[in-house]
C-alpha cells in the first residue's frame, strides 16, 4: 500500500468469516415528542458482512442508520461498537471512529468537482498543518499527493474517471449516488451505511452498483450495512437481514430465512391488522 | 430640457473636459470601495459557513480596531498590540462559536439573526465600557504604515494618491488572495466550503461544525481588524463606523450572499458608483447622494436579479 495507509480494508485478512461482533445495538428505542420511530430493536453486525436493513415505508429504517452514525441519540439501549460501549456520539466523532455512510436523497458537494467530493473524504486523514497545506510545498504537497493517489484508485474503481473534473450537481441521479459512494469510500471506513444505494436507478446502474458493493465487502473486507427496496438485490447482497415494521424488529437471520417468514410477508403485503 | 441635459449631457462633459478630476473621482471611489468590499468579505464568510447574516460584523470592526488602540494606548508596542488584537478576535471567535451558535444550531434564520443583533449590543456595550465612545485616532504610523501622498501628473492636470490609499488596496487584494488560496487548497478551506454545500453530508465525512464555525467566525474577525485599521487610518475611529459598515448591505444585495468574488466586484460598483453619483449628479438634488446611493442600486437589484451578480440561483422547487 501506498503512504496514504491501511488501504481500504482494516480488516481484511481475519474478517471474512465475519465471526466478531462489529457493532452491538440492544433494546435501543427512538421517539421524537410523543411520535415512537424505534422501539425496542436489538441486532448485530459482524465484521466483513453485508447486513441488510428491509422494511416497508416508515418502518424505521434510516432513523436507525441516524442512531448508529450518531445523527440521534436514542433515548433508551445501548450501543456497541467496536467492543467499546459508547454514549451520545456525534457524527463527525463517529466519522473519525471509523463509520461513513450515503443519504438516501444524496447529500453531495454540488458545486465542487466529482474528484474534490472523493476528496473531502479524506478530510479526516490529513494531518500537515494549514501554512503548509497554503504554501503547497515539501511534507503537505507529498501527503496531498498521497491522498489523491488513494482517491484516483477509487475513481478508477467506481468508473467515474470521465466525470472528475464535472461539478456533481450536473450529474445524473445514479452517477451521483456512486459518487457519494466514492466520497464514503476513502474515509477507508470499518462500516459502511448505504441508505438505499440503488433507489431511482435503472436496471444497468442497479447491477453496476451491486457489483461494487459485493467488490467492497469481498475485496477490501469492508463492512457493510445498507437499506434497500429491491428484495432481488437484497437477497443477492446480503448475508444477513433484519426486517423491520412500524419501528420494531420482526424478523432476523439468513436471506432465505426472512424470505418465508409468515410476519415479514404479511409486513409487506399489508394484512389486516 | 435643461433637466435632461443637466442629467444626460452636462455630467459626460464635465468628465470629458476635466480628466484627470475624473481620475481621482475613480481613484477615490475604488479605495472606498475596497473597504466595502472587505467589510462584506466579512459577511461573505460568515453566511457562506453557516447560513447566518452577521448583523455584528460591523461593529467587530470597530471592535477590532478600538482593542488595537486602546492596547497600544496602554503601553504595548504596535505589534505586539496587533498580535494581542488577533488573540482577542480568537476568542471572541471562540466564545461566539461556544455560547451563542451551538445553543442554536437547527434554528430558524431569523433566530440566528436575532442572536447576533444581540450580540451586536453586547460588543458594542463592551467596547464603550473598556475603551470609552470618544473618537481615537488609528495607530498608523506606529504600524508601519505609508501616511504621505504621491502625484501624478497627467493630462496637463494633477491626480493625488494618498500612500495610505495604496497601502489599503494592495493589502485588500493580498487578504483576497490568501483567502482563495485557504479555501482552494487547504483541508479546512474544502471542509468549509463543505459545510455551506450540505451539513448533514458534511458532518458524515467527519467535519465538525463546531470547529469549522469557530474557524470562519475568526477569520471575518482578521477580516474586521484589517478593515478597522484602514478605515481608522483614512477617517477615525469612532463607533459611527458601524453605520458605514451598513452599507455592505447593499454590496451583498448587488454581488450574492455567497460569492466571495461578488463581494469585491459588489464593493467596487458601490464605491465608484456613489463617488460618480455624488460629485456629477450630486449639485441636482442639491448632494448627499452618497448616503443612499448604494441602497437604491441594492433595491434595483432586489428587482432584476435578486440572487445578485455571482450568488447561486435561487430555485424552489415545489
Amino acid at each position: 500500500m501506498d503512504a496514504a495507509g491501511g488501504g481500504n480494508a482494516p480488516s481484511a485478512a481475519g474478517a471474512g468469516s465475519g465471526q466478531t461482533t462489529l457493532l452491538d445495538i440492544e433494546n435501543v428505542s427512538l421517539s421524537f415528542g410523543g411520535v415512537k420511530a424505534i422501539t425496542d430493536i436489538s441486532f448485530d453486525i459482524r465484521a466483513g458482512e453485508v447486513r441488510a436493513i428491509i422494511g416497508p415505508n416508515g418502518a424505521g429504517k434510516t432513523s436507525m442508520l441516524n442512531v448508529i452514525n450518531g445523527f440521534y441519540h436514542p433515548q433508551e439501549g445501548a450501543i456497541t461498537w467496536k467492543g467499546q460501549r459508547r454514549s451520545r456520539m456525534r457524527p463527525h466523532e463517529a466519522a473519525a471512529s471509523g463509520i461513513a455512510r450515503t443519504f438516501q436523497n444524496v447529500a453531495l458537494f454540488k458545486g465542487m468537482s466529482t474528484l474534490d467530493n472523493v476528496m473531502s473524504g479524506r478530510s479526516l486523514k490529513m494531518h500537515r498543518g494549514l501554512f503548509w497545506q497554503m504554501v503547497h510545498v515539501g511534507p503537505a504537497r507529498r501527503e496531498e499527493i498521497a491522498h489523491r493517489r488513494r482517491v484516483e484508485e477509487i475513481i478508477d474503481f467506481l468508473e467515474i474517471a470521465h466525470i472528475r473534473k464535472k461539478p456533481v450537481g450536473k450529474l445524473s441521479y445514479g452517477l451521483q449516488k456512486r459518487v457519494e459512494l466514492g466520497r464514503a469510500m476513502a474515509m477507508e471506513p470499518e462500516l459502511l451505511l448505504l441508505d438505499e444505494p440503488m433507489a431511482g436507478m435503472n436496471l444497468e446502474e442497479k447491477e453496476d452498483m451491486s457489483r461494487f458493493i459485493l467488490d467492497l465487502a469481498r475485496e477490501f473486507g469492508t463492512t457493510i450495512a445498507l437499506i434497500e427496496h429491491d428484495m432481488g438485490v437484497v437477497m443477492d447482497l446480503a448475508d444477513r437481514v433484519v426486517v423491520l415494521d412500524y419501528g420494531k424488529k420482526i424478523a432476523d437471520g439468513t436471506p432465505t430465512e426472512v424470505q418465508s417468514n409468515q410476519d415479514v410477508i404479511d409486513a409487506y403485503l399489508g394484512v389486516a391488522r | 430640457m435643461e433637466l435632461l441635459h443637466a442629467i444626460f449631457v452636462a455630467p459626460f462633459v464635465d468628465m470629458f473636459t476635466l480628466p484627470a478630476f475624473l481620475l481621482q473621482v475613480l481613484w477615490e471611489g475604488f479605495v472606498s470601495g475596497v473597504l466595502y468590499a472587505l467589510i462584506a468579505l466579512g459577511f461573505v464568510l460568515i453566511f457562506k459557513a453557516s447560513g447566518v447574516f452577521n448583523f455584528a460584523q460591523g461593529i467587530m470592526v470597530v471592535f477590532a480596531a478600538l482593542v488595537l488602540v486602546g492596547l497600544h494606548a496602554m503601553g504595548l508596542p504596535a505589534w505586539l498590540a496587533l498580535l494581542a488584537t488577533i488573540g482577542v478576535m480568537g476568542l471572541f471567535a471562540i466564545s461566539v462559536e461556544r455560547f451563542v451558535l451551538r445553543k442554536l444550531v437547527n434554528q430558524p434564520d431569523a433566530i440566528l439573526l436575532m442572536a447576533t443583533i444581540g450580540l451586536t449590543l453586547i460588543v458594542k456595550g463592551a467596547g464603550q465600557l473598556f475603551f470609552g465612545a470618544d473618537t481615537k485616532s488609528m495607530i498608523t504610523e506606529e504600524l508601519g504604515l505609508p501616511t504621505g501622498s504621491s502625484v501624478w501628473e497627467v493630462f496637463d492636470d494633477i491626480v493625488i494618491f494618498q500612500h495610505i490609499d495604496i497601502a489599503a488596496a494592495v493589502i485588500a487584494i493580498l487578504m483576497v488572495a490568501a483567502l482563495g488560496v485557504f479555501f482552494s487548497r487547504t483541508r479546512i478551506g474544502r471542509a468549509l466550503r463543505a459545510v455551506a454545500d450540505d451539513h448533514q453530508a458534511a458532518l458524515s465525512v467527519g467535519i465538525s461544525l463546531n470547529q469549522i464555525w469557530a474557524i470562519v467566525w475568526f477569520a471575518s474577525g482578521i477580516v474586521a481588524l484589517v478593515t478597522g485599521i484602514m478605515w481608522g487610518a483614512r477617517s477615525d475611529v469612532s463607533f459611527a463606523l458601524e453605520i458605514i459598515a451598513l452599507k455592505a448591505l447593499a454590496v451583498l444585495i448587488l454581488g450574492g450572499f455567497t460569492s466571495i468574488p461578488g463581494a469585491i466586484v459588489g464593493g467596487l460598483l458601490v464605491g465608484i458608483g456613489e463617488k460618480l453619483a455624488e460629485v456629477y449628479w450630486g449639485p441636482l438634488v442639491g448632494g448627499g447622494i452618497e448616503a443612499w446611493f448604494a441602497y437604491v442600486l441594492a433595491l434595483v437589484f432586489l428587482l432584476f436579479r435578486p440572487q445578485g451578480l455571482f450568488g447561486e440561483r435561487i430555485i424552489e422547487r415545489v
